[in-house]
């Protein structure tokens, strides 16, 4: 058996965190929207192994928050410590959507709480939340992504390779995409709409919207790299041999354009996900309570976030990952479809 | 609109500075429209208060305060014994009549640093709309007659004395003598009557308007000789000097020809050589450079002097910096780059007391505003085309379900989660920072579930089987709360909102909306179920609040347009209310007003969560310092700031 390619891992990674986010009620210690206001911003967990009395042990315990009055400060209760238990029972959630259950893969007793990685400004559970949130933010962003790209490369294979008017109308259209301003259509948009979108249409609506916008600078790559392919000559020899236009296409001239598109694709996601935050502004975007990593990073950009909870950071840490592991994947495709490299 | 005290939309814009569109969108956004029901973004709104998007911007006729004002330069160079002489024919006429100010007596010299959320519009007090402009505006500007912001009460101005004819409809003012405007031109009588002619020229229409209009009709304004004007009002108004708050005098030697040419709405804007302008404020406006700042310098013809006889103001002159966001404006107070701070979000107070002492500034947490949030459902009269929220109006109309809804809220962790412990619960709308109207008897609703359910049981409502409230037909409760997206802190108070009504079974959905397209689904379309808005802002007397709560007022936000008084409780609110604005007795108004906040609080067509309080901060060298709940809250008393040590303060 051959030791597992960068590709492989990097693929291995994504299934995993696309599988997460279907296990999300199981894999996340609480429901996401559930409230402990006496533990606003409650920084991450300290993990123990020795107690205050300097016994030592062997189950990773937590102490229980006791918030100081008046403030977000909290001191620990060293009285009980509360063992990290596997498969506790907690918030009632359905498995892959699924299964009915209320046993999650870890947690502590009550009334601890386990943060792992801290708690939101109404004590909501962070990590909760971004394992939720990958519902949501990573599967919107790589829609959106694909359907942005798809568009731009139809339009801009169609616009390289016929050229003349067909071209020359493409390209203007793509131009006045880009230069549109999109927050007042956005804003015409949403006053078509009615007033509360059930989450599902409003998921929907994001991939349609980010996808919509973001065609036209894909599409202006494509037709650069067409144009410059059609002219090669086994497109001429093709040609000569009377392959149809759709063939040669499809066979001779998109993929030198594919590895534009892929390169697109992977950095449209990352941004994707980013312009949900600002579909959010509009009230488009997946709204409160409902986790999305967008209204996560959104509530980070405030100045007294900056200055005194630093965890509110961790959920856009978390996208450096996703995104090196896109990088990866991308790269991994653009060779083996592209190059045709091993 | 600078209404004294009209409440005001406050919509606090904290937007954080973050959401690119946001900050897209910043000027227009953030100062808003004020819009009324008819006016588009940026336009006036209804008479009398002012929406602004950002806090600081509330106005009121507070805002627009008695300053005085005046720019002016034609006669810079020249000491005042000059141009005295070369306007009215040297020292043979009047002596001037100073207002000697009981503060502390300071030193001469230094400027001040403000920063604003946007750049001002205009710099012309009849027809200023906007927060910022008002801001500016205000130190270059003078009333007759002033509210005093510490104590809430009315004090000479302009006016030296006044009496008021005991029928309550003559008010006689004796004008201060010998005073002039920034420009060294002398102040009369003319000026007064000539100003009052105009702001109650239907054709300019200013904000200013129907606030002078007693019961609609406009005053008579005649001068008796130089120094006394009377004004008759159509009906007796009890305290009536108060309507003479920030209405600026205005010079009619500068302006009176545009006025008869019809040009005085374009007159006065930013563009404008100070040259040409003239206030009778502590300040006159000196340079505009555009997107950056505008500065004022010193009025050396200002009418105030200090008890050691120094002329006031002490400061050299005021700039105003535009910075478009409150944590961008945070961060330069912080780091010294600008004086006074006003209106700050309760986080960004936290984290600038943990460096209150090493930075050199002080913090002032004045404890509660006039201003106050409140969540309100949509009761107007629909047309057809909106069957699904007319359906839903038939539990908003219930007034035990609006009960239910207050009972189910828990304002104390609002208090504590949103404002960090710095607001109070509120039962009606007259906050504890009214000092003079609250009504002590009411007492903010304890959160219980136990009898939100109660009284949703007793309206028809029941519990299903999923724990869902339903009404009697099996209909699910469920609405939407429409909110400013960019005001994260009422979107916070959505959030806990949402999790309150849902433990008591209700389905809330928040809608976060762009500030303005919210306004117009309140104002215009009716499109909405409830929404969450900041009011506030006014002078704190009732008079000040009428266009909220007559059935008929242009602010009568849940349930706008009525011919007549749509319930028996608002028909006794217009009663009463109507019958305090000419109660010349204190006390019997005082128990008028108490009363419509009775019925307000049992008939909850707002539904009053909280009032923040009001968090300044300033250097710590500045003197005179004394901050006020009312607006302009940190500038009131400009003409008597001044700098403990020379030379300190940044110059920009």
């Amino acid at each position: 058996m051959s030791r597992p390619t960068r590709g492989g891992i990097a693929g291995m990674l994504l299934a995993g965190i696309y599988a997460s986010a279907a296990l999300a009620g199981f894999l996340a210690p609480y429901d996401p929207i559930e409230q402990n206001r006496g533990l606003a911003f409650a920084p991450p967990a300290r993990l123990r192994l020795v107690d205050a009395s300097g016994r030592l042990h062997l189950r990773p315990f937590v102490y229980a928050l006791v918030p100081r009055p008046g403030t977000f400060d909290y001191d620990e209760d060293v009285s009980r410590p509360y063992p990290i238990r596997l498969f506790p029972e907690g918030a009632a959630h359905r498995i892959a959507g699924l299964i009915p259950s209320n046993h999650h893969l870890f947690g502590v007793d009550d009334p601890a709480r386990l943060f792992l990685i801290g708690s939101d400004e109404y004590g909501r559970d962070l990590l909760s939340r971004l394992i939720h949130g990958a519902r949501i933010s990573p599967v919107a962003g790589l829609l959106a992504a694909s359907l942005a790209v798809s568009v731009g490369l139809v339009l801009g294979g169609v616009a390289g390779f016929y050229g003349g008017v067909t071209d020359q109308v493409l390209m203007r259209c793509a131009e006045l995409v880009m230069a549109v301003p999109w927050l007042y259509l956005l804003l015409a948009v949403r006053a078509a709409l009615p007033l509360a979108l059930e989450p599902r249409d409003a998921f929907l609506l994001v991939i349609a919207v980010i996808g919509t916008v973001g065609w036209a600078r894909p599409a202006r790559l494509v037709r650069s790299v067409v144009l410059s392919a059609r002219t090669r000559d086994y497109v001429l020899a093709a040609r000569s041999f009377g392959a149809s236009d759709a063939r040669v296409l499809r066979r001779h001239v998109l993929p030198e354009a594919l590895g534009v598109a892929f390169t697109q694709l992977a950095l449209l996601v990352p941004q994707c996900i980013l312009a949900e935050v600002t579909l959010s502004f509009f009230g488009l975007g997946v709204g409160e309570p409902l986790p999305s990593w967008g209204n996560m990073l959104a509530g980070v950009q405030r100045f007294h976030v900056l200055a005194s909870y630093w965890w509110m950071f961790l959920p856009g840490l978390a996208l450096v990952p996703i995104f090196l592991i896109y990088y990866a994947v991308t790269d991994v495709l653009h060779r083996h479809l592209v190059l045709r490299a091993p | 609109m600078t209404a004294r005290g009209l409440p005001l939309l406050v919509a606090v814009a904290l937007l954080a500075g973050t959401l690119a569109p946001v900050r897209y969108a910043a000027p227009s956004e953030n100062f808003v429209p004020v819009a009324g029901p008819h006016n588009g973004p940026g336009a006036r709104s209804a008479p009398g208060r002012y929406w602004a998007n950002q806090p600081r911007a509330l106005p009121g006729r507070g805002p627009q305060r008695a300053f005085l004002a005046r720019w002016g330069g034609r006669y810079q160079g020249q000491s005042p014994w000059l141009v005295w002489a070369a306007d009215s024919g040297g020292p043979a006429a009047q002596a001037e009549e100073f207002l000697i100010a009981a503060h502390e007596v300071g030193r001469h010299g230094g400027r001040l640093v403000v920063t604003q959320r946007a750049e001002p519009r205009t710099l012309n007090p009849v027809t200023v709309a906007d927060a910022p402009s008002r801001d500016v505006i205000r130190p270059t500007t003078a009333d007759l007659v002033h509210i005093n912001r510490e104590t809430q009460l009315t004090e000479p101005a302009l006016a030296r004395s006044w009496t008021v004819s005991p029928d309550g409809r003559r008010m006689t003012l004796q004008l201060r003598r010998g005073i002039r405007f920034s420009d060294g031109h002398p102040f009369d009588a003319d000026d007064v009557v000539f100003s009052f002619e105009v702001y109650q020229d239907p054709k300019i229409d200013s904000p200013q308007r129907e606030l002078l209009g007693v019961a609609g009709r406009p005053m008579a304004v005649k001068k008796v000789d130089r120094y006394t004007v009377q004004f008759d009002l159509a009906e007796p108004r009890a305290v009536g000097e108060r309507l003479f708050d920030t209405v600026a005098m205005l010079p009619k030697h500068r302006l009176e020809q545009v006025y008869r040419e019809g040009r005085l709405p374009e007159a006065w804007r930013l563009g404008t050589a100070p040259s040409d302008m003239a206030g009778l404020g502590p300040f006159r406006f000196q340079q505009h450079l555009p997107g950056q700042r505008v500065a004022l310098e010193r009025n050396p013809y200002y009418w105030k002097v200090d008890r050691a006889g120094g002329r006031l103001p002490y400061l050299d002159g005021v700039t105003f910096v535009t910075v478009t966001n409150e944590d961008a404006q945070v961060l330069r107070f912080q780091a010294g780059e600008a004086d006074v701070l006003a209106r700050i979000g309760a986080e960004n107070f936290a984290v600038l007391e943990r460096e209150q002492t090493s930075r050199g500034y002080v913090l002032k947490d004045l404890g509660p505003g006039l201003e106050y949030s409140m969540l309100f459902f949509n009761l107007n009269a629909l047309p057809g085309t909106q069957g699904a929220i007319a359906a839903k109006q038939n539990w908003f109309r219930v007034t035990a379900f609006r009960q239910a809804v207050s009972a189910a809220i828990d304002r104390d962790s609002i208090v504590r989660l949103v404002y960090r412990g710095r607001a109070t619960p509120l039962a009606g709308h007259v906050t504890p920072g009214n000092r003079l109207w609250t009504n002590p008897q009411l007492r903010p609703p304890a959160r219980s579930t136990a009898r939100a359910s109660e009284l949703l049981r007793q309206a028809g409502f029941r519990m299903s089987d999923a724990r869902r409230v339903v009404d009697a037909q099996g209909q699910p409760v469920e609405f939407s709360i429409l909110v400013s997206a960019s005001n994260p802190v009422l979107n916070q108070v959505a959030t806990i909102i949402q999790s309150d009504l849902g433990q008591v079974g209700m389905r809330v959905r928040i809608v976060p909306f762009e500030f303005r397209a919210m306004l117009d689904r309140i104002f215009k379309t009716y499109e909405y179920e409830a929404a969450l808005l900041p009011l506030g802002g006014g002078d704190g007397d009732p008079n000040s609040e009428m266009n909220v709560w007559l059935s008929s007022g242009p602010q009568h936000l849940w349930h706008l347009g009525q011919q007549q008084p749509a319930t028996p409780w608002e028909a006794e609110i217009d009663r009463v209310m109507r019958a305090q604005v000419s109660m010349l007795d204190a006390s019997a108004r005082k128990r008028a007003y108490d009363r419509v906040q009775q019925i307000v609080a049992e008939n909850l067509p707002f539904i009053f969560l909280v009032s923040p309080n009001v968090l300044v901060g300033a250097r710590r060298d500045l003197g005179n310092f004394r901050p006020a709940v009312l607006e302009p809250q940190v500038l009131w008393n400009v003409d008597e700031l001044f700098w403990r040590r020379p030379s300190s303060g940044p110059s920009p």
